[in-house]
């Protein structure tokens, strides 16, 4: 009992310390701006989508790596076409209409942002309850149209993981290649 | 050290952090990073405060505990983090209407604080729905190459991108 809550405490503080590190990088990539996410979704400016995807080669390539040697496991999130294509629209909309997203939004209240800290943080709380209390209704219904599961797009094409990664990598990287040399 | 007080690093120098801080999330706490479960957390948190022990009967709250967890701290440390590195910077400032947004909607506070309530609300609304956000599907889905978390990251940009059309365009 009392090694377990030392465990949870531990856990806590690792998630604080990320939580920082990851609060200071989005800040000094300049997501935690209204005007950088707007300018994205308005396809003007191009930072939100060359942090992300450098993020995702990056990782990807640390974590399959790590998972060959079975240091680490992965953790897929479900997903059907009514949960997936259909909640992904609706947060799109808000994303838009606000201006920043979950994480970034934590980012633009520690910048000052007081839309953010008044308003933003207040609607996407309501929004989250809001569907705690819809859940019932939809959980058997529209999230379960069209399921694919926790499945990856390894174990879909059923091949080793580094025929999807290291080709994925490369992709992105030519994409945010290709983003640069058209000047974005 | 003066890198710790610039103001902007490259998106890609930023990005890199973040997938190689992923990297450790995995294999020292065991989890992607994740921030909107967080957010519905605090909800059933704040409802607890009104009707009481109940909350914890709803279906949604038995999945999701209404705690403070360690993405819930994961969140709160960005808020500090961002804190941190824009004071570190000079680039902290106080701020009620961003200015593109002033520049298209004119700069009083009320119409700005009324969209990012209703834009709040659907974003949490809609990250629940698809069971992840930006972060949670959008950085950390994706690089584990989840089927669920590309189709959703696709939809994200595909709704933000004709929401912002639309209102930068027809309603500004």
């Amino acid at each position: 009992m009392k090694k377990q809550k030392i465990s949870d405490r531990s856990s806590l503080i690792w998630g604080l310390l990320f939580g920082i590190i990851f609060g200071f990088l989005l800040q000094k990539g300049g997501a935690t701006k209204y005007n950088v996410i707007i300018g994205q979704l308005l396809l003007e400016d191009f930072t939100v989508l060359k942090i992300m995807l450098t993020a995702a080669v990056t990782g990807m390539i640390g974590i399959y790596f790590m998972k060959s040697m079975g240091w680490v496991k992965l953790y897929p999130k479900p997903g059907s076409v009514g949960m997936s294509v259909i909640g992904g629209l609706i947060f799109g909309v808000g994303f838009a209409v606000l201006g920043y997203c979950p994480g970034t939004i934590a980012g633009a209240v520690g910048n000052g942002y007081l839309d953010a800290l008044v308003g933003g943080l207040i609607g996407i709380i309501v929004g989250a309850g809001l569907y705690a209390s819809l859940y019932p209704k939809v959980r058997n219904g529209i999230l379960k149209k069209g399921e694919f599961g926790t499945i990856t797009f390894p174990e879909l094409f059923k091949v080793n993981d580094w025929v999807v990664v290291i080709p994925a990598a490369v992709v992105l990287v030519l994409f945010l290649y290709w983003l640069e040399t058209a000047g974005f | 050290m003066e890198w710790l007080t610039e103001t902007r690093w490259s998106p890609y120098v930023a990005g890199a952090g973040i997938g190689i801080l992923s990297w450790f999330t995995f294999l020292i706490s065991k989890k992607p990073i994740g921030c909107s479960t967080a957010f519905a957390r605090t909800s059933g948190m704040l409802e607890k405060l009104f009707i009481g022990e109940k909350v914890e009967q709803k279906p949604y709250y038995q999945e999701f505990k209404p705690v403070i967890d360690w993405e819930w701290m994961l969140v709160f440390g960005i808020i500090i983090g961002s804190l941190v590195s824009s004071l570190l910077s000079g680039d902290f400032n106080w701020l009620w209407v961003p200015s593109k947004w002033s520049a298209a909607f004119g700069p009083e506070p009320i119409p700005r604080l009324i969209a990012a309530v209703l834009g709040g609300i659907c974003l949490g609304f809609g990250a629940r729905w698809a069971g992840g956000c930006t972060s949670g599907h959008g950085i950390s889905g994706t690089l584990q190459l989840v089927v669920s978390s590309w189709v959703s990251a696709v939809c994200f940009f595909i709704g933000g991108i004709a929401a912002a059309f639309l209102l930068y365009n027809f309603i500004a």
